[in-house]
C-alpha cells in the first residue's frame, strides 16, 4: 500500500476545483472527491480465511440553480465520468421544489467559529508502512489469545483484522475548499462459549489509528470474559428495575438520540425534541456534546461535509434542550446558522446532518459506584433490535438484552431472552452519568449510565 | 463488459501463483432516485459505478482485490493481489474454457426506469404526498423516496463457468408522521419488486401512502405494550421477518460450518411444527429478492428448508459447497463488487397452512396481533432473536381492540417455530435489506397469517 502523496492529494483537490470552476452563471456546484484504501482479514482455526484489499474512489456533485438542487455520483475519478456527473446532476437540479433556503456555503457561513485552532492530526503513516503480514499475525494472536483465554471458549464467529486511509477534497463555485485525510484500523472477535442450546457470545475489540494502537490482549480478554459471564443463562421474572448500560451499550443508545438531536429531523416534526427548545429534557446534571475538534474521538473532522469549519456544540446543557445540529440548509431555515454538522456517507449522497464524536458529560461517580445504586437491578452488556424498537421520533425504547443481575454491587447471575423497555424521555429525566468515557468507533462515546427504573420483560 | 480472452487470461494470472479455484466477477450499476419530503421534491439523484472482484481461493483461504478500471492491466494486477493475498502454494499456468451459460431470464422487465421522464417519478411523489395529507388532519409530515437500480453483472470462474445477468429493482417508500395527545407516531409502507416503473401498476402510490399514513393514524391512541409472555398472532406479510431471523439466518451453511448455529447438526431432525413449510425462493415472482443466478453464477433455485417441521437442508454459497462436495444451492450473493460473496437468503416464506386468517384471531382469547413490523436482529449461535412491532393491536375475546405502542419481540429460534400453532390460508411478502457483516442486500420475506403459542413481548404496560 502507497502513501497517499502530497501530490496525490492535490490530484483530488484539483479535480474538484476544475468541476466546482465549471458553474454557469446563477449555478452553484460543488464537488467531493474521496479515495480510500483498506485490508481485511478474517482468520478462522488458526488459518486465514480471507484476505481483501480495498481501493475506492469516487466524487459526488451537487448543483444549486434557483434554490432547487441536483445532485449524481459516481465511483470513478475518470474526466469523463465526471464530466458525465456534473451534467446528470445539472439535469436533475431541474426537477427540485425551489427552497429559498437551500444552498452551498460561501466564505462567509464557511469561516472559522474559532480564534485559532490546531490543525486535526488524523492520519498516522505506522499504518500505511505495516506490511499485509504485520495486519495477518495480529488477527492471527487476537484468535489465539481468545481461544486460550478460559476453556469454556469453545470457537468463534469471527476474528477480524481491518484498516482505512481515507482522503477526501470539497470544493464549491463559491470559493470554499477542504480537504482531509485519516486512517483508522480495528481489531474484532466474537466468541462461541458453552455447548448447544447454552451457547452465550462475547463481543470483543479494540480500535486506534494505526496497528501500533491496538490491544490485542485487552479484545480477547473482553471477547471471551462477556461471553463466559453469560453462560447458564435463565430467563427471569418481568418486573420493574434499575438498570445500569455498559459504555458499548450506551453509545449505541446515544446514536439514537442525536437522531432526534438532528436540525433536519426537527425542522421536518420528526424528532421527540421538536418543540423542547429551552426546555428541561433530561436530569439537571446532565449535559450533552458533539465535539469534532477532539482528536482523541475517532470521528473527529476538521471540516463537515459541505466545508464548514467543525466546532463543539452544546445541546443539552444542564438538563436543558439548548442547540440542534445543523447543516448549511437546516441552518438557515432554523435562523440559527450551521453548527457544521452535515455530514454524508461517502460521495455518494448529499450532505445531511449527524453528530461526529456526540458524548455525555461525563458525571461524578464511577461504573462500581453506579452498580451498587442498582442494588437488585440488571447490568445489560449487549442489546439487540435498536433499529427497530427505539426511536428519535416517538421516543419509544425496547430492545433485547444479555446480561446480568446486581447483586451486592457486583454482577451476578446471567439473563437471557428478556427486553428492557422505556421511552427516551423518561430515561433521559432520570439518567446518572457515570465518569468512564470512552472513544469508540462510530460518532458516539462509550459511558456507563444508570436508569433508576426500566421494565424489563422475561417470563 | 469485458471481453471473453480477456476473463480467460486474468483468470490465468490469477492462478499463476497458487491457488485451485479463481473468480472473476464484473459489475456495472447504475441507481437514480427522487426524495420528497416535507412537502418539496428534495432532490433528483444518480449514480452510477462499475468495477470488478477477483476472488482466488487456496485450501481454506480466500484472497481478493478489486478495481474500478476493467482494462487487462488493472484486472490482472487485482488477479495478482488476490492471488498473493491467498497465499497459494506453487505456481502453474492454468488455460480456463469458458462456456457461456446464461440463466434465461426469471421475467421480462416492462419497463426500464431509466427511460421513464423524471416527471413521472415526480409526479408519484406528489400523489403520495396528496394522498398521505388527505388521510387525516393530524397527519404532520410525510416523506416519500422513489428508487431504481440496474445492475448487469458478467461471471466467469475457473470451472470454466461464464453468465451474465441484468436486474432491475424498483422500489418505493413513504413515512408518515402524525400529531396527537400522546406525542408523534409514524408509519411506513415500502413495497419493492425486481420490476422497472411497471411497480406502479402493482402499488399505486395513493394507496402505499394511505397505508403508511394509517399506520401512522390508528397509532395515535395506542396504549403501552404489554409485557411478558403472551400468544403472538402475525399478520400475512408482516411476519416474514419473524422466519428470516428466527431460522433463516441460522441455515446459512457458513455460520453451520462455524458451529455458530443452533440449527447445526439438525438435518432430517424436528426443528419447527409440523405446520411449518419453509422455502428460500430466488426464483419468486418479481420478489425483491429475485435472481436469474446468484452473485457466484450459479442459477438462482427454490430450496425448501423445512418440511412439515423438518429441517431438509441448509443454503449454500459455492464456497463452502465445494467444501463439502455438492453444489451451490443459488444463495451467494455479495453487496458490489467490491465484497466478497457469502451465503445470502432472497426471497423467504412460510407456505400457506389451512386455517382461516379470521378464525385465527377468533380462537385466541387473549395476546398480541402484529399488523406491521420494522426489522429484526438475531444471534444465530444462541438462536435468540427479536423483531419490532411499529402496527400491533391487542386481541381479547378473539378481537382485536386497543392498538399498542411500538415494542420489540424477542424469542428463541427452535422453541418459536416449534410454538407455531396456526398457519393461515392467505398470504404476502415484504421488502426489505438484509444486513450480513456489514453488507446489505435485497431480500424479501413472506408468510400467511401464523400464530405463536407464546413469545416475550417487550413493552412497558402494567406493574
Amino acid at each position: 500500500m502507497a502513501e497517499f502523496s502530497a501530490a496525490d492529494r492535490d490530484g483530488l483537490l484539483s479535480l474538484v476545483r476544475k468541476v466546482a470552476g465549471e458553474a454557469r452563471p446563477g449555478e452553484q456546484v460543488e464537488a467531493y472527491a474521496a479515495r480510500s484504501q483498506g485490508v481485511e482479514v478474517k482468520v478462522f482455526g488458526g488459518e486465514v480465511e480471507s484476505l481483501a484489499s480495498e481501493n475506492v474512489e469516487g466524487v459526488g456533485v451537487r448543483v444549486v440553480v434557483d434554490g432547487r438542487q441536483g445532485f449524481a455520483w459516481a465511483g470513478s475519478l475518470d474526466a469523463d465520468v465526471v464530466a458525465e456527473t456534473l451534467a446528470e446532476a445539472r439535469d436533475n437540479a431541474g426537477f427540485g421544489t425551489p427552497d429559498e433556503f437551500l444552498g452551498l456555503p460561501g466564505p462567509d457561513e464557511a469561516a472559522d467559529p474559532g480564534a485559532t485552532r490546531a490543525a486535526l492530526d488524523l492520519w498516522r503513516a505506522g499504518l500505511l508502512s505495516t506490511a499485509a503480514d504485520d495486519k495477518v499475525a495480529l488477527a492471527l494472536e487476537l484468535e489465539r489469545a481468545v481461544m486460550g483465554a478460559d476453556p469454556r471458549i469453545r470457537g468463534v464467529r469471527t476474528v477480524s483484522y481491518g484498516d482505512g486511509a481515507s482522503q477526501m477534497a470539497l470544493a464549491n463555485s463559491l470559493g470554499v475548499e477542504a480537504t482531509s485525510r485519516r486512517t483508522v484500523c480495528s481489531i474484532s472477535a466474537l466468541t462461541l462459549a458453552g455447548e448447544g442450546v447454552g451457547t452465550r457470545t462475547g463481543y470483543g475489540f479494540s480500535v486506534g489509528r494505526e496497528p501500533s494502537e491496538l490491544d490485542v490482549a485487552e479484545a480477547a480478554a473482553m471477547a471471551a470474559g462477556r461471553a463466559v459471564r453469560l453462560l447458564g443463562a435463565t430467563q427471569p421474572k418481568s418486573r420493574r428495575l434499575p438498570v445500569v448500560f455498559d459504555p458499548l451499550v450506551a453509545s449505541s443508545i446515544l446514536g439514537v438520540i442525536s437522531g432526534a438531536l438532528n436540525g433536519e429531523s426537527v425542522l421536518k416534526g420528526r424528532s421527540m425534541f421538536a418543540t423542547r427548545l429551552g426546555e428541561a429534557v433530561a436530569a439537571p446534571h446532565l449535559s450533552i456534546v458533539d465535539d469534532p475538534t477532539n482528536p482523541e474521538a475517532l470521528g473527529a473532522a476538521g471540516y463537515d461535509s459541505e466545508g464548514v469549519p467543525t466546532r463543539p456544540v452544546r445541546l443539552i446543557e444542564d438538563g436543558t434542550l439548548c442547540r440542534f445540529l445543523h447543516n448549511v440548509q437546516t441552518g438557515r431555515r432554523s435562523g440559527s446558522g450551521t453548527t457544521g454538522s452535515a455530514v454524508r456517507a461517502g460521495y455518494t449522497s448529499t450532505p445531511g446532518v449527524g453528530a461526529r464524536a456526540l458524548h455525555f458529560q461525563p458525571g461524578p461517580s464511577s461504573p462500581e459506584e453506579l452498580l451498587r445504586r442498582a442494588e437488585g437491578g440488571l447490568f445489560v452488556q449487549a442489546i439487540t433490535g435498536l433499529n427497530s424498537g427505539a426511536s428519535p421520533v416517538t421516543g419509544d425504547f425496547s430492545v433485547g438484552a444479555d446480561g446480568l443481575m446486581i447483586r451486592q454491587g457486583a454482577l451476578a447471575e446471567p439473563v437471557r431472552e428478556v427486553t428492557v423497555a422505556s421511552t427516551f424521555q423518561r430515561m433521559l429525566l432520570d439518567l446518572e452519568v457515570g465518569n468512564d468515557l470512552q472513544w469508540l468507533a462510530g460518532g458516539a462515546a462509550g459511558i456507563t449510565l444508570f436508569v433508576p427504573e426500566m421494565t424489563m420483560s422475561g417470563s | 463488459m469485458v471481453e471473453e480472452s480477456v476473463l480467460q487470461r486474468v483468470l490465468g494470472a490469477a492462478l499463476r501463483s497458487g491457488g485451485e479455484f479463481a473468480e472473476v466477477y464484473v459489475e456495472d450499476r447504475r441507481n437514480a432516485g427522487a426524495r420528497l419530503d416535507d412537502g418539496k421534491i428534495e432532490e433528483f439523484t444518480a449514480g452510477r459505478a462499475r468495477g470488478a472482484g477477483i476472488r482466488v481461493v487456496s485450501g481454506a483461504s480466500t484472497g481478493y482485490a478489486h478495481t474500478s478500471d476493467l482494462s487487462e492491466r488493472a484486472l490482472t494486477e487485482a488477479a495478482r493481489a488476490a492471488g498473493a493475498a491467498a497465499r497459494g502454494a506453487g505456481g502453474r499456468t492454468t488455460v480456463v474454457a469458458l462456456e457461456r451459460r446464461d440463466g434465461a431470464p426469471t421475467h421480462p422487465v416492462r419497463e426500464l426506469p431509466e427511460t421513464v421522464e423524471k416527471l413521472r417519478k415526480a409526479e408519484v411523489l406528489r400523489r403520495a404526498d396528496d394522498a398521505a395529507r388527505s388521510a387525516g388532519g393530524a397527519i404532520r409530515q410525510v416523506s416519500a423516496a422513489y428508487a431504481d437500480a440496474r445492475k448487469r453483472v458478467l461471471i466467469a470462474n475457473s470451472d470454466g463457468l461464464l453468465v451474465s445477468d441484468d436486474r432491475v429493482r424498483t422500489r418505493f417508500m413513504v413515512s408518515c408522521t402524525a400529531l396527537g395527545d400522546g406525542g408523534l407516531q409514524s408509519g411506513f409502507e415500502g413495497p419493492g419488486r425486481t420490476v422497472g416503473f411497471e411497480l406502479f401498476d402493482d402499488f399505486d402510490p395513493e394507496e402505499v401512502a394511505r397505508t403508511a399514513a394509517g399506520r401512522a393514524l390508528r397509532m395515535l391512541d395506542a396504549r403501552p405494550a404489554p409485557v411478558g409472555k403472551l400468544p403472538v398472532v402475525l399478520r400475512r406479510g408482516a411476519g416474514g421477518v419473524l422466519f428470516h431471523e428466527a431460522c433463516g439466518h441460522g441455515l446459512e451453511a457458513d455460520l453451520v460450518a462455524r458451529d455458530a448455529s443452533v440449527f447445526r447438526g439438525r438435518v432430517g431432525t424436528q426443528v419447527a411444527s409440523p405446520l411449518v413449510t419453509l422455502v428460500d425462493d430466488g426464483t419468486f415472482d418479481r420478489g425483491w429478492g429475485t435472481l436469474s443466478v446468484d452473485d457466484e453464477g450459479h442459477p438462482a433455485r427454490r430450496n425448501t428448508l423445512i418440511e412439515n417441521g423438518v429441517l431438509s437442508g441448509y443454503m449454500w454459497d459455492l464456497l463452502r459447497a465445494r467444501k463439502e462436495g455438492r453444489g451451490s444451492s443459488g444463495n451467494g450473493r455479495r453487496e458490489t463488487y467490491q465484497s466478497l460473496p457469502m451465503v445470502r437468503m432472497t426471497n423467504t416464506y412460510l407456505l400457506a397452512g389451512q386455517s382461516d386468517p379470521d378464525d385465527i384471531i377468533a380462537s385466541t382469547p387473549y395476546g398480541l396481533y402484529c399488523a406491521a413490523l420494522g426489522g429484526g436482529q438475531v444471534n444465530t449461535a444462541t438462536g435468540d432473536f427479536v423483531f419490532g412491532v411499529t402496527e400491533a393491536y391487542l386481541i381479547e375475546n378473539g378481537r382485536l381492540t386497543a392498538p399498542v405502542r411500538a415494542a420489540n419481540l424477542i424469542g428463541n429460534g427452535p422453541e418459536t417455530l416449534l410454538g407455531i400453532d396456526a398457519v393461515g390460508t392467505d398470504f404476502d411478502t415484504w421488502a426489505g435489506t438484509c444486513g450480513k457483516d456489514g453488507q446489505g442486500v435485497p431480500v424479501s420475506a413472506g408468510q400467511p397469517t401464523v400464530r405463536v403459542t407464546e413469545m416475550t413481548v417487550g413493552g412497558t404496560a402494567g406493574g
